[in-house]
């Protein structure tokens, strides 16, 4: 899961509401990895062997929350209502959920 | 629409039913009616959210409506009253009890803090050692995993009716031996612990031993153990066995692909493509390991597994593979956990330094009590076989192939015994 960004700047509560959701998932064996990501950061293109770099930032308000979440959900719905969970912490903004393939799918 | 509502719900139970059931446990100081009256949440769920909609907090709505439940029993059932209250060893306890005794604030029980708590408490005593395994194994899954007795029954590929009856009479032997609903004290931590990582491995086995066909259930109960050894790694963080547990899985799982071929044969570890290794997983691996090192406590056997299964995971090519190492930590393990399936591990890595008639001399010693295990004679067949005495080895890989249930490990088998044939004609 990401956050784009686009939410409100972060705060303190916001910062405590989201380690009590960090630990709970981590203890529930679901969460394996998160981080805050530099809203600034560098977009890649390529087309016809042409590679163009384009420094960011990208997000909207670059004080808003940019992080992702590797969760390991059981199935589709388990990933669909953590995010739920965690959209409902973050309050406003927009992100992405997308499923990590590994080498049997 | 409510098909949507009910998978919603389906998934919202999975994940929460753990803390509905713990915390249910803590108040009425009983798993099967913890279990019954979060069970009975669920189905006011069913009735009430095509109707209302899905709740904002649908966790915590399953939750609230569950404890309501049990506050009801508890003040309608003066018997079961009076037992919670004899049953409520420490004075916190006492006062929680005194809280749902009249009008207190519903809140005064929602007491978030000692959730994780309970979920360490509904783990340590799923896997009770009053039960036996088989009962151990089914309860944790039904009650950490949220898992119905159907998909337990199938996973395990056992009747359901089996599975139900376990569960029913390993919630009773709990009840009836007034079992504590308690994280085990110092004395008893250890051995309760063993009891707690073996059938989180138990689990796992089952999964990963399930090759091919209609064995997709099967191999989701690896992602089940995984997910109940993180669990308790999160909860019990200062136990390096635990750490040591969920890096072997992680390490193990990570050669999942690669472990089967496309006709669901196994291929053993010398032969996997290690291509489809799966690199994140060995990396957690490694860094699990870690944190269990870290701890600088004495290493137990997990730790030293996982250890060794590391050392695999670091070979790029099968020839790369520390066998030294490796023999060192199977003698490792072997003071402390001196099974026979470990010193046939050990044999093998005695083999792959070199050592072949040191290493057969170690798989003869154990041939009484491994009479019946295919995979001594398998490894017995390729040692013979390494030291050209093909007519000892072929009957070996076929002894192995006699007994093994697996089909597509027989054909393997068979195919070795006739390579042998081949060598001396």
């Amino acid at each position: 899961m990401t956050t784009n960004g686009g939410g409100p700047p972060a705060t303190p509560e916001l910062y405590a509401r989201m380690g009590a959701f960090v630990t709970e998932l981590t203890q529930a064996g679901v969460l394996l990895a998160s981080g805050g990501l530099d809203p600034k950061g560098t977009h890649f293109s390529a087309a016809d062997g042409q590679v163009t770099m384009t420094d960011g930032p990208y997000a909207e308000a670059k004080e808003s929350i940019v992080s992702f979440a590797l969760i390991e959900a059981r199935t589709e719905e388990e990933a669909r209502e953590l995010a739920q969970r965690f959209w409902s912490v973050v309050g406003d903004g927009e992100g992405d959920m997308r499923r990590v393939y590994g080498p049997g799918d | 629409m409510e098909i949507e509502i009910q998978r919603r719900l389906e998934a919202v139970w999975r994940l929460e039913s753990a803390r509905i059931v713990g915390a249910l446990t803590r108040l009425v100081r009983d798993v099967g009616l913890a279990e019954e009256l979060a069970q009975d949440a669920l189905v006011s769920a069913l009735q009430d959210w095509p109707r209302t909609g899905v709740p904002e907090n649908p966790g915590g709505w399953l939750m609230l409506t569950a404890r309501h439940r049990a506050i009801d029993r508890l003040r309608r059932d003066d018997k079961l009253r009076e037992k919670v209250e004899t049953l409520g060893r420490d004075v916190e306890d006492r006062q929680r009890t005194a809280a749902y005794d009249g009008t207190a604030e519903f809140d005064a029980v929602l007491d978030e803090d000692q959730i994780e708590d309970d979920i360490l408490r509904l783990i340590f005593i799923s896997c009770h050692p009053v039960l036996a395994t088989p009962a151990r194994v089914a309860l944790t899954l039904r009650l950490l995993g949220g898992l119905t007795t159907e998909e337990i029954a199938r996973a395990f590929v056992v009747p359901e009716p089996t599975i139900a009856q376990r569960i029913v009479r390993a919630k009773r032997t709990l009840g009836e031996k007034d079992i504590p609903f308690e994280v085990p004290p110092p004395a008893e931590r250890a051995e309760r612990l063993a009891s707690v990582l073996e059938v989180v491995y138990l689990i796992f086995n089952e999964g990963y031993s399930a090759t091919g066909g209609d064995d997709l259930l099967r191999t989701d109960l690896c992602q089940e153990a995984l997910r109940l050894g993180r669990m308790l790694a999160g909860l019990a963080p200062d136990e390096p066995e635990v750490h040591g547990l969920v890096a072997l899985m992680e390490i193990q799982a990570s050669r999942f692909q690669a472990r089967v071929d496309g006709d669901g044969r196994p291929v053993t570890l010398a032969e996997q493509d290690r291509g489809r290794w799966d690199q994140s997983l060995i990396q957690r691996g490694f860094t699990t390991l870690l944190r269990a090192r870290e701890l600088q406590r004495p290493v137990g056997p997990y730790v030293l597994q996982a250890a060794i299964a590391a050392c695999h995971a670091q070979a790029a090519r099968p020839e790369d593979t520390d066998w030294a190492q490796i023999a060192l930590l199977y003698e490792t393990l072997l003071q402390l956990a001196p099974t026979p399936v470990a010193r046939l591990n050990h044999a093998v890595a005695v083999a792959e330094t070199g050592r072949t008639a040191a290493a057969l001399s170690i798989v003869d010693d154990l041939t009484a009590r491994l009479h019946n295990y295919h995979l001594l004679y398998a490894v017995r067949g390729d040692l013979l076989a390494r030291l050209g005495r093909m007519t000892e080895a072929r009957v070996a890989f076929e002894q192995a192939a006699e007994l093994t249930r697996n089909r597509p490990e027989r054909e393997v088998l068979l195919r070795r015994a006739y390579a042998c044939v081949a060598a001396t004609a």
